[in-house]
């Protein structure tokens, strides 16, 4: 049997020191009524050569991203991971180790989400950041909890231009708690101020808004930021970390919280997960951050080390106390990500970045130049962006997906009143010749 | 020797270019991005040659100890051996590059492969749907604790605000409770480590949500009144919620549906073999009875009677709604499927058996020696403490860090709560019997050590770059990042 050592003999002589016959006497404690039969009904295990020829079947029935030009996005994006990355993640001493409770060997995870936390930070404009949580959508759904704690408030002000599989996120971790998700509208693909002067008042413990929004495109924060904290609310900033290296930090612009999906950090597609939620906030609020942190310290002698702290927060120690019942994070995400940044530095950072908004631009005019199709919000994108069509978006990408192109994501699924609008992603990886393909066979409809 | 803070390792200046240059016109920054949205610093993040990222995090790695690189006997935490294949898997193309909104009919392959998982996973726990959408046990229990509240409040109850745990439970159950807006009853153990039913019976009433429980219990024993339990919770109104973090004990053997529980969850970075990662990703798919169906997270993996193609069904008005995007750690979820197809029904229980097997031999080994609070049989984990040592002045921490020493992995130290100075190990099925007696054979070295030079554990470790680290100073005046121009 794979991965089970014992020779019958060993098994024998342990039996024996145990003082049994057999095995089944170690089952003895569990009642006779409830003790299964008969064999589960599952197959019989396969070789580990059957089970790889599975495997690659079943792989083999999906059409993936690398087989086909990627214009999809919407929370989850190809972007070029170095290579050197995968490499450093499949030390099996960083993949095959446990939470590092043990300090004294578990140095390396420390020290890296110790670096990892001070990037996070560096990117956001933040004082503190945690070692992770499950996802972009948990992380704001944890940093609304934080908020509310902190204000003692009970709603939370939500832009409707949030994707809108966090904000169900977010309704879901906020219902139990008795907090209140209040939406606000959009107007030309960006989180309508006045409309949100209006609606804030002295119950909103935070505003929360994308940067970029949903729709891509660049929000002003400092604005939210001024409404918010008028109100004596905080601001929390959910942003797309690829996009930081040329868009200027949320806590420059005033947020208080910052959060994101971190998959854009080098981490590959995979269905949906595991992505990597990061978590940031201004030192006010350090000891509020949900799971685990790394901190420095120092051993007897005076080396300096790091520990997993602050641990008064969590879920092993102050149980129902706890600021989460986080326990598991993402640590090897964030190991990703920090390996990522590592590697592409601030000038690589900035370039992807900049490629990002170039790229993006030109796929926008070239399709804005399309009969039937306009650019409805007029405003700075980052690397996604809407268009709206006179064709149906699931013509256009069956159109799409025969010329080898995986289309956008049809917006009327999620907003009713954007039907006929696509959500276009193009990021540093596609090129000159892929975009004009996607504008040549979407134009050529006739 | 540490290694340095990548920070500081920096130069300005020095890159590596991994993109092309750009292909296309470039536009004037200035058209793109107003001068307010422009970032005006850069972020310190390292500047630095590949070669300089490889060598520092490969230093790094070597500070580190995993699986691979010897003997983790973590109580509750199972950390057996994560075979290669799991990763390679979760590696292909057609997995790792497929994006989560495609068009259903080009993800067939995945949508597949998760609805067998969610079948096989149904079988093995003995529960009659599953959802794969939890990231990690914890999200599984807040995903559990949801559906119990869903369906009492479904039926207009909504009394049921109280969920029980015994006082031996993991600190996950109580947090849980608390971020689903319910307060926690704690009930005692009895001295032999099960749950005492007249504290259960005077716990229970009208405003009984839930129990939580693992069975086996968190002091590695199976419950043997589970049934009387069940009938206790059930006749109260309130649900059965089973933590899953012992399941590598019962595989094949006995299953949380058929003692009356209603809600499970399964840690399959635990039980189902994918690598914990130093702390994640995990994930946490629950399992329910199906009453309890119409209640779980959306959208649901789905096949098609008619035609037998595979879909995402997102027409679930009852759903308690979204617990993350997606539809959970699919890439998790392919390490563990891969698992369970190369098991299969025989290997998962003779998995059960041989855990078990290690955990009794183990203990017959220690427990001379070591005190044993409760008498077997265990289930794959046991405790001892060293109460026997009293008198030489050492504590678990002492023995804890004296293993290191030796090569191996502490076991859980001083969890569960209830039992003073506990030494929580879990051998797991994929260690052979010579790592046992090695193992075994250190802790009675160790013993013998406490006596003649108790100051050599209560320094110890003594080879590692870091002694024990000053954990309270780190608390109170908390460094949690690098500032630039602070140097080391």
């Amino acid at each position: 049997m794979h991965y089970l050592p014992h020779t019958p003999e060993q098994v024998d002589a342990m039996l024996k020191s145990i003082g049994v016959q057999s095995t089944d006497e170690l089952f003895r404690d569990i009642p006779e009524s409830i003790r299964l039969k008969q064999p589960l009904s599952l197959p019989q295990g396969l070789s580990e050569n059957a089970a790889w020829r599975n495997l690659q079947e079943l792989a083999g029935k999906n059409k993936h991203a690398g087989q086909y030009i990627c214009f999809l996005g919407a929370g989850a994006y190809e972007h070029y991971q170095p290579r050197a990355v995968s490499h450093l993640l499949s030390r099996s001493e960083f993949y095959t180790a446990y939470t590092p409770y043990q300090p004294e060997i578990s140095q390396g995870t420390l020290q890296a989400i110790f670096e990892y936390q001070t990037m996070i930070c560096e990117l956001t404009g933040m004082d503190a950041a945690n070692a992770s949580v499950y996802d972009g959508a948990t992380a704001l759904a944890e940093a609304s909890l934080m908020a509310a704690e902190a204000t003692r408030r009970n709603q939370m002000l939500v832009s409707s231009a949030i994707h809108p599989e966090y904000r169900a996120t977010m309704e879901t971790y906020l219902h139990g708690r008795g907090i209140s998700l209040e939406l606000t509208p959009y107007w030309g693909g960006l989180t309508c101020q006045d409309a949100l002067g209006k609606k804030i008042n002295k119950e909103v413990a935070a505003v929360v808004i994308q940067y970029p929004n949903f729709f891509g495109s660049i929000e002003n924060l400092q604005q939210f930021a001024e409404i918010a904290h008028a109100a004596g609310a905080l601001l929390i900033v959910c942003a797309d970390p690829v996009s930081l290296g040329v868009l200027e930090s949320p806590g420059k612009l005033g947020a208080d919280i910052v959060v994101g999906e971190g998959q854009s950090l080098g981490l590959p597609l995979s269905f949906g997960g595991p992505y990597l939620g990061f978590m940031a906030a201004k030192e006010k609020y350090m000891r509020r951050l949900p799971g685990r942190i790394v901190g420095k310290t120092v051993d007897r002698l005076g080396r300096e080390g790091f520990v997993l702290t602050l641990q008064a927060r969590e879920q092993h120690i102050r149980r129902e106390k706890a600021s989460s019942n986080i326990c598991s994070n993402q640590a090897l995400c964030a190991l990703s990500a920090t390996l990522y940044l590592s590697l592409l530095g601030p000038g690589g950072l900035e370039q992807v970045g900049n490629q990002c908004l170039q790229k993006s631009h030109y796929a926008k005019t070239l399709l804005s130049k399309i009969e039937g199709v306009t650019i409805p919000f007029q405003v700075p994108t980052f690397k996604e962006f809407v268009v709206k069509t006179e064709e149906s978006p699931e013509s256009i990408n069956r159109r799409l997906w025969e010329a080898g192109i995986l289309g956008g994501l049809d917006l009327g699924r999620y907003y009713p009143e954007l039907t006929n609008h696509i959500l276009l992603c193009v990021t540093e990886v596609r090129t000159k010749e892929e975009i004009d393909k996607l504008a040549r066979v979407w134009g050529d409809n006739v | 020797m540490m290694e340095k803070l990548i920070f500081t390792k920096s130069v300005a200046g020095r890159k590596e270019d991994y993109l092309p240059e750009l292909d296309l016109p470039a536009v004037d920054i200035s058209e793109l991005l107003p001068p307010q949205l422009k970032r005006g610093e850069r972020p310190h993040i390292p500047e630095l040659s590949e070669i300089d990222v490889v060598r520092h995090y490969t230093r790094l790695s070597r500070l580190n100890y995993g699986v691979d690189t010897g003997f983790y006997p973590l109580g509750s935490c199972t950390m057996k051996y994560n075979p290669k294949i799991n990763e390679d898997a979760a590696n292909l193309p057609g997995f790792s590059q497929l994006h989560p909104y495609q068009p259903e009919e080009y993800t067939q392959g995945a949508l597949e492969l998760m609805y067998t998982t969610q079948q096989y996973l149904a079988e093995i726990a003995g529960m009659d749907a599953f959802t794969l959408q939890p990231a990690a046990g914890a999200h599984g229990e807040f995903t559990g604790l949801l559906i119990i509240m869903a369906h009492h409040a479904a039926r207009g109850d909504h009394k049921r605000t109280k969920v029980i745990v015994p006082d031996s439970s993991h600190g996950t159950n109580p947090a849980t409770a608390a971020l689903c807006g319910c307060s926690i009853v704690q009930i005692p153990s009895n001295e032999d480590g099960s749950v005492n039913l007249e504290a259960l019976r005077a716990a229970v009433g009208e405003d009984t949500a839930a129990l939580m429980l693992t069975n086996p219990s968190t002091l590695g024993l199976f419950e043997t009144q589970i049934l009387e339990i069940a009938r206790i919770v059930h006749e109260a109104g309130g649900l059965l919620y089973y933590d899953g973090a012992n399941m590598n004990a019962i595989m094949g053997y006995a299953r949380p549906g058929d003692m009356g529980f209603d809600v499970v969850h399964l840690n399959l970075h635990k039980t189902f073999s994918t690598p914990h990662g130093g702390g994640g990703p995990g994930s946490g798919p629950v399992g329910v009875k199906a009453f309890l169906e119409p209640y779980l997270p959306k959208p649901v993996v789905a096949r098609k009677e008619e035609n037998g193609t595979y879909y995402l069904d997102y027409d679930r008005p009852h759903s308690i709604g979204k617990v993350k995007a997606f539809y959970g750690n699919f890439g998790v979820v392919v390490k563990a499927y891969t698992y369970l197809i190369m098991m299969g029904r025989e290997g998962l229980k003779e998995v059960s058996e041989k855990a078990v097997l290690n955990a009794n031999y183990l203990m017959s080994l220690l427990s001379p020696t070591y005190h044993q609070p409760f008498s077997g049989p265990c289930k794959h984990e046991f405790i001892i403490t060293p109460k026997t040592l009293k008198e030489t002045g050492i504590h678990t921490m002492d023995i804890a860090k004296r293993l290191i020493d030796y090569g191996f992995h502490p076991p859980t130290v001083y969890f569960p709560l209830i039992v003073e100075e506990a030494l929580m190990i879990e051998p797991t099925e994929t260690e052979n019997k010579e790592t046992l007696d090695e193992f075994a054979k250190t802790l009675l070295k160790i013993a013998e050590e406490a006596k003649v030079n108790p100051g050599l554990l209560q320094e110890a470790p003594h080879i590692t770059p870091v002694s024990r680290l000053d954990e309270a100073a780190a608390a109170r005046k908390p460094v949690l990042r690098w500032r630039p121009g602070s140097g080391e």
